[in-house]
Order: structure tokens, then sequence, then C-alpha cells
């Protein structure tokens, strides 16, 4: 079968916002009008690439740490954890997950971020790892601020986190943003609102998980994540031993 | 009525990735070093075995202007045709250990323009009972206002044989549909280079798809 018999099911597109959302205004004009080519698998598909943990540094996934100076940066202080699981419900091991965000005044650092809120002279604002062997991940980092943008002349995107995931293969590639529960923008927000499924974009919104807090030093959110699964053959367990 | 079907997760919802997306993922390029290794759009080392190519090209919104803070991913097979992934078991194609087959980069702030030194992929094989894939390259875009990642394959010209045998520009009915998805061929300073430009949107739009 050769890699065939790890073929992803067939992407819902009903949960991911369509290409054109107008009131998402540049995705207007960078949105494709004809119809997507539907594929079957083949290899170029169902496999990706892979990486290793010594591409990694010890800090990578300390955002409080791993761009501080001559101190930490300023703001409230999180944890976020989570499980990466494919549609089956097993969890993704050995993967990249990378993640960037504005600091605690909605500020990136970025040279084309031109936002008043002051750049943080202690805080970089990416950071990555690698899902254990059951697929769980977590990082430290600042709780970012809301930032205003040029959509309507008042859009303010609510507090988010932006994450990219690989998976075991190309085709189960994802970039999503995680927001954080009690977050009254979140309502507002056109790339949220661009989720045809209300239930959906529920799954964006990271809970407090008090239980992960770490007592008198930072809260905690959990941010699951799931990707593509794969179909389901009759003696898979014995073909593929997972 | 009948037994409820096992219950199965839903994917994530996908998000844009919005106008900083290099500071997570190609953070020199937002202005600050950070990362002990980076990913980059070196694919090949110097031991890598194969032809030495560049892959250039913009990427085009629906008003011709390039999109100058896209994020482009490719994933290859090497010289041979394999896959660096455990999945890939082709028998007779040696793993080049070395090459990944993945790389990653920004187009330019100015000029919209972004390229890959890499290797030119071998032939890969169909799925069961079709005919073998012709050397592609697979290659994954998003940025701010591309709500969810667009998949697309760049296709060589010098490969007109096995392009028309091949399973998947197949399938794109209109011929000029499919001319979307095959490189131009330049030689500049002694190198190869192809040239892959994406249209997004418009009359030339490039065929995207959901595999
Ligand atoms: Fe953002």
């Amino acid at each position: 079968m050769n890699g065939l018999d790890r073929e992803f099911l067939q992407r819902d597109r009903g949960i991911h916002p369509p290409a054109f959302t107008p009131d998402y205004k540049t995705s207007v004009l960078r949105s494709p009008r004809a119809a997507l080519i539907s594929l079957e698998n083949s290899l170029s598909e169902v496999t990706g690439p892979t990486f290793g943990r010594s591409e990694i540094g010890p800090l990578d996934n300390d955002l409080i740490l791993n761009y501080a100076r001559d101190g930490e940066p300023i703001g409230e202080r999180i944890l976020v954890h989570g499980h990466v699981r494919d549609e089956n419900g097993r969890g993704v091991p050995h993967t990249l997950v990378e993640f960037w965000q504005a600091n605690a005044g909605g500020r990136y650092r970025h040279r084309n971020d031109r936002y008043l809120a002051p750049i943080d002279p202690n805080f970089g604002g990416c950071g990555r790892t690698i899902t254990d062997e059951n697929g769980y991940y977590y990082f430290r980092t600042i709780k970012p601020g809301a930032y205003p943008w040029r959509n309507f002349l008042n859009s303010w995107r609510p507090a988010h986190i932006h994450f990219s995931v690989f998976g075991s293969g190309f085709a189960q590639r994802l970039i999503t943003q995680m927001y954080f529960e009690g977050d009254p923008l979140i309502r507002h927000d056109p790339m949220i609102l661009g989720i045809p499924d209300p239930a959906a974009a529920v799954r964006l919104i990271a809970p407090l998980d008090l239980s992960a807090a770490l007592p008198l030093d930072m809260l905690a959110y959990q941010f699951d994540i799931v990707l593509r699964g794969r179909q389901q053959t009759l003696f898979e367990n014995k073909l593929q031993g997972n | 009525m009948v037994q409820p079907l096992s219950p199965r997760l839903k994917e994530t919802p996908s998000q844009t990735a919005g106008p900083y997306v290099h500071i997570g993922l190609i953070p020199h390029q937002a202005g600050f070093d950070i990362f002990e290794t980076n990913f980059s759009n070196v694919l090949a080392g110097p031991d890598t075995t194969g032809e030495r190519i560049r892959i250039e090209g913009r990427v085009f919104d629906g008003a011709d202007s390039p999109v100058r803070d896209v994020l482009v991913e490719i994933w290859q097979a090497n010289a041979a045709g394999r896959y660096n992934h455990p999945a890939d078991r082709q028998e007779g194609k040696p793993l080049d250990e070395g090459f990944r087959g993945w790389g990653r980069t920004g187009s330019d702030f100015e000029t919209g323009l972004w390229h890959f030194e890499t290797v030119k992929p071998g032939p890969v094989e169909g799925r069961k009972g079709h005919r073998p894939q012709a050397p592609h390259v697979n290659f994954w875009i998003a940025a701010r206002g591309i709500n969810i990642g667009l998949q697309t394959r760049l296709y060589f010209p010098d490969e007109a044989e096995a392009n028309a045998a091949d399973p998947v520009l197949g399938l794109i009915e209109q011929p000029n549909r499919r001319k979307t998805l095959i490189a131009r061929r330049e030689e500049r300073g002694g190198g190869v280079v192809y040239v892959f430009d994406i249209r997004l949107q418009g009359q030339d739009e490039t065929v995207f798809f959901d595999a």
C-alpha cells in the first residue's frame, strides 16, 4: 500500500472560514474564486516534514525568558497547555507546534507594527515546542493584549495567540488562533465570525484551567488542537500498530 | 432507530496567519533574532544529491499586486523521488538523510519576491493503480487575508512527457488552468531558475487543491 493506508479524511470545509469573508476586508482580493480541485491523497499529501528535538532550544517554549534582557517582560504570567489529537482521537506525537503573539500592551515585535503601545524590551513574542509521545504540549508566556487594526475604523482584535501545527502529513498542516475565555471582543471579531459554524468557533476559545495554574505564580489556559483524522480501515491496528 | 456511530472529533477551525506571521515562523524577517536554529529557504546542503535549482516567484492578489507579507512553504521528494518520511516505502529509491525536503520563507516586504534553493525532485509513485506522478514541488501558502492555507503544486516545464501523464494535472479540465502549475525555466548566472508566480484570484488564477 505504501503510505496510502494513511490517507486523511476529507476536510470538512464547513468548520473553516471560507476564503471570501467580506467583513474581513483583506480577504476580498486574496480569496480564490475558482473551486478547489479535490485530490485523493497520494504520497505527496500523506507525508510531511519531521522535526527533531535537537532543533529546539531549551527556552524555545518559554516566552517569559526567551527574550529577557535586563528583566522579565511586563504582564500577566500564564501557562498554555493542550493536547494535539487527530479526528480519530489519537494524540499526535512529536509534531512541531509554533506560536506567536503581541505583548501585554497589544504590540508586536515586528518592523511593520506601528501601534502606539510600547515594545517590551524583554519580550520577543514567539516560541515553539514539539509534542510529547502522547501529543501534549505546553509553554509559558505573558497574556497578550488586544490591539486595533485597520478593518473597520474601530476594529479591535481580541487577545489571541497564533498557532502553527504540522501533524504527520503535509495535508494536516494548520494555522489558527487561540482566544481567551471571557473576552468581550470575541463576539465582534470578523475573523471568528467568518467561521460558518458557531459551535466550531467556540473550539478556538481556551478555558481558564485553574487546576493547571501554579499558585502564587501563574494562571493557566488549556488549548486543545484537533488535526484531520485518518480513514479507518478494517484491521488497521494490525497493519499499522497504532 | 440505530446504534449511534462512535463519536469523532472535529478539526480545529483555521484562522488567518495575520500580518505578523514572520514573528513566529521567520523571526529574522520580523527584524530580530531569537532561536538558535532557524528554518530556512535553503533545502539543499553541500552533500545533497541532485541537480541544484532555484525556485522563485511572487504571489499576486486579485488587483494584480504582489502580496508582500505571504508565508511560503514547500515540501518535496529528493532527486530520486523519495520523501524523507517513514510512510514513504518506495522500493529502490535511496533516502538522502541530510535532505529534509521542506523549506519555508516569506516574500520580500518591498518586491514580494520569494525564493528557495533546492534540488530538482524525481518522479513519485502515484496512488495504487495509477501512473507515477511527474516531478513536482508541493506548496502551502498562508498570509493576512487568507483564511485557510492554500495548497498547490509546481510542475517543471522540461518534463512535458511526465506532465502529460501526471494523474493530478489530468484532473484539471481546462488546459489553460493546468498551465498555472507549470513553472517557467530560466538560466541565470550559470544556474537553473524555475519561476513560479501564484495568482490568488482573477484571469489566470492558480489552481489550488483540496487534498
Ligand atoms: Fe495577531
